[in-house]
């Protein structure tokens, strides 16, 4: 079977996993990208958002078809600006589901430049975090807003 | 043993801690103490993995003591490189968490990330509840499936190896289709049936002199099993090498929180000597007690024995999660209190009805590991037990009133489950606080007094006992809140294990159709806080996570996933205003301090906006709804 091709943060990588791998099992397995993290494997828990374009959708109920022609951008793509406000409040515990809430918090960005704090609540909702640094981590989605 | 601190050629120091990080920020307050007590700048300072081979053993990581017990060792074994040292720079400040930029970027860290290479992929089917016995499985479908390496039986425990992670849940899948199993005899085992199971009882406390009351007040609270339910399924790998290799003959890495306690229960499981094998701690997603970290390495391991030299990587599905790791268990608190003629507090009875708090490996005469009770031949189940309250307790676990109530009884009933419990953030304290600090509210109600006032005259010997509800009340307004519709306030206070920090919260709720928890005003006081921003991290997460056991959870003997254990979402969350009282007296744990504080303070905030007392917790809208039908 001919290597599928597919675009992550900017970069066009051949892939010999079948069309109907997971996108998740692909990025972690396959490109080494560790950055997005496996929670449940049902799209509940958040925890392997990635971008796909301008979406955040869950890796692990994505297959690699569906990935193919779009641009994948994964926590190892995104802008620095995010990252450093995640930093500054110390917004994480242990760090697990922090990729995926950068994915969707990078996504509300794009689409709501200057989101209030309802807003980001709301995009940030189908991610769970078991630590309890929900308001450190919408603090620092609203800083990232206003850097 | 290797030395704890090692000064390097370059300058850098190299320390060894016994204690793990579990996203507590423990390694961060640690390295801030030994740059102190060396004179050194912070980022000289790098904490080595935690590892068997050259890691001191310090036990579990566990209780809110690592600060305490770890910090005071290094402290010792800086004090020997430099006797003196120690001017205070690091210590007291609020250091961003170590290498939190690179984690957050991605870069590998979690265990699951450790992918060496040639790692196989190895799933492990464990009954689907424990007890259930397999009655047949046609293995040739899993062992046809693409990339597998092979398919194990042993007694009522499957498992398989492939080559990816996907062809190995490919197999799987095939697997569980084809298992037959046989149902464990159903139990009832919720809150409200452990008075009726068979039980033991112990007198864990009793002072004060019997004194006449002129009033008594009784009240029955329960909470349920809760999940961990940690973000990240539980993983591990193993490796076994050539027999009487000079190299360790097993080796494991694992995100237990106490390796050498699995080093010892692995040996017991394999029949061999605990020295030939070698455990190597790797950072999990975060953990609040005893989860399936331990049972998934002996997974790891009984794969990895039926291929010599290979490394297999074991993953949990969410299911197994939420369904085979240990739950904190379900407990019945029972409360009665005497009150003279002024009100005041002269009896108090404390019982309390609980599965034992503490199943970790490393403590029985075998192993404390799923797997090896359901391989042939099957390893006794150690039984569940409780620490003495010496060293912590388990379901009496902040039983004993710290209140000055005249006369004391505590008694604790230890009931016998099927269900598997093991410690779970707090262990009986959180019941316990939520109990009795909910009690003391329903006495200030009927006695017309103040909840703050009636706390504060029985803490009059406790100078920061009353700092710290006195902080958290001016913090939340308490005493100009204005009565509005449907919105309430509550106290909840404890000084956690007596001898720990101490804690208190006050909640404001809005009963609507859910009962909406809007914030949390905390004042902890854990003496020197070395790291004060990851105290308040702890405290609010510890907060966060306890607003979510007493709204929401209450866990089945099985769950397939988050869609039947809902936890606390965002727009759920309340704003959490933490105030870390400043201090110099020795530091104290924060992990667990605030948990049951913040349940009593949630419930007696509920009983503010509607007048109605929920003693069973979670607190769903079907809860409080049948405590306003009990109530009329």
């Amino acid at each position: 079977m001919a290597p599928l091709s597919l675009s992550v943060n900017g970069r066009l990588h051949g892939v010999s996993a079948p069309p109907q791998a997971r996108l998740l099992d692909v990025l972690r397995d396959e490109l080494g990208l560790t950055g997005t993290r496996f929670g449940c494997g049902a799209g509940e828990c958040g925890a392997c958002h990635v971008l796909l374009d301008d979406r955040s959708v869950p890796a692990c109920d994505t297959p690699l078809w569906a990935a193919q022609g779009h641009e994948v951008t994964t926590v190892e793509g995104l802008m620095p600006a995010l990252l450093d406000a995640f930093v500054a409040e110390q917004a994480a515990q242990c760090g697990y589901c922090s990729s995926g809430m950068l994915i969707a918090a990078a996504a509300l960005l794009r689409a709501n430049p200057r989101p209030d704090e309802a807003a980001v609540k709301q995009a940030l909702d189908g991610h769970l975090c078991r630590c309890g640094a929900h308001n450190r981590i919408v603090r620092a989605v609203l800083r990232a807003a206003t850097a | 043993m290797k030395p704890a601190v090692v000064v390097g050629g370059d300058g850098r120091v190299s320390v060894r801690t016994g204690k793990v990080e579990l996203g507590q920020g423990l390694h961060t307050a640690l390295a801030q103490i030994v740059a102190d007590a060396l004179d050194l700048p912070l980022d000289q300072i790098d904490m080595l993995p935690v590892d068997t081979e050259s890691s001191p053993d310090q036990g579990v990581t566990s209780g809110s003591l690592s600060v305490q017990d770890a910090g005071a060792a290094l402290r010792e074994a800086c004090a020997l490189l430099k006797p003196g040292g120690g001017v205070r720079r690091a210590v007291g400040q609020s250091v961003p968490q170590a290498g939190l930029a690179r984690r957050l970027a991605g870069t590998p860290h979690y265990i699951h990330d450790l992918l060496p290479q040639g790692v196989l992929h190895g799933r492990v089917l464990h009954p689907p509840m424990l007890g259930a016995t397999l009655q047949g499985c046609d293995l040739s479908a899993a062992q046809a499936c693409a990339g597998v390496h092979g398919v194990l039986q042993s007694g009522h425990l499957l498992g398989l190896v492939a080559e990816t992670s996907a062809q190995a849940d490919a197999a799987l899948e095939h697997l569980e289709s084809a298992a037959r199993w046989q149902a464990a005899p159903e139990t009832a085992e919720a809150a409200a049936d452990l008075m009726s199971l068979p039980s033991t009882t112990r007198e864990v406390h009793r002072r004060g002199q019997e004194t006449p009351a002129v009033r008594t007040l009784r009240a029955v609270y329960s909470k349920p099993w809760i999940a961990h339910g940690a973000i990240a399924p539980s993983c591990a790998l193993a490796c076994w090498g050539p027999e009487g290799s000079p190299t360790a003959h097993l080796r494991v890495w694992t995100h237990s929180q106490g390796i050498f306690n699995l080093r010892r229960d692995l040996a017991l499981a394999f029949g061999v000597d605990a020295e030939a094998v070698r455990v190597e701690h790797v950072p999990g997603a975060g953990c609040y007690g005893h989860n399936g970290a331990d049972d998934v390495a002996f997974d790891a391991a009984w794969l990895a024995r039926s291929l010599p030299g290979r490394t297999v990587r074991v993953l949990w599905r969410r299911a197994d999660e939420l369904t085979q790791s240990p739950q904190g268990p379900a407990m019945r608190v029972s409360l009665e209190a005497g009150l003279d003629e002024q009100g005041q507090v002269v009896r108090w009875q404390h019982e309390v009805w609980s599965p034992g708090h503490s199943r970790r490996p490393g403590r029985a005469p075998t192993p404390a590991l799923l797997g090896a009770w359901q391989v042939a031949p099957p390893h006794a189940m150690p039984p569940s037990i409780d620490m003495p309250l010496a060293v912590g307790g388990g379901a009496e676990r902040n039983a004993v009133p710290d209140y000055n109530f005249g006369h004391v009884q505590v008694r604790c009933h230890s009931v016998e489950t099927q269900r598997r419990s093991s410690a779970l953030r707090a262990l009986g304290a959180f019941a316990n606080v939520f109990a009795a600090e909910s009690f003391l509210d329903e006495i200030a109600h009927a006695t017309g007094r103040c909840p703050l006032a009636l706390r504060l005259a029985h803490l009059a010997h406790d100078e920061r006992a009353c700092a710290v509800l006195k902080a958290a009340t001016e913090r939340a307004g308490w005493s100009g809140r204005v009565r509005e519709d449907a919105v309430g306030h509550g106290i909840g206070y404890a000084r956690y294990k007596n001898s720990g920090a101490w804690c208190a919260v006050v909640a404001q709720v809005h009963a609507g159709a859910t009962l909406q928890v809007r914030r949390l005003c905390i004042a902890v006081d854990v003496g020197l806080a070395v790291n004060p921003d990851g105290v308040a991290n702890q405290i609010e997460g510890g907060a966060i996570q306890a607003t979510s056991w007493a709204l929401k959870e209450a866990a089945a003997a099985s769950h397939a996933g988050w869609g039947d254990y809902p936890i606390l979402r965002f727009t759920e969350v309340p704003a959490v205003d933490v105030t870390v009282m400043p201090s110099e007296a020795p530091s104290l744990g924060a992990g667990e301090a605030s948990l049951g504080p913040t349940a009593a303070a949630i419930a007696n905030a509920l009983f503010d906006a509607l007048g109605v007392r929920v003693r069973d917790l979670p607190l769903t809208p079907e809860r409080i709804v049948a405590a306003m039908d009990t109530d009329q």
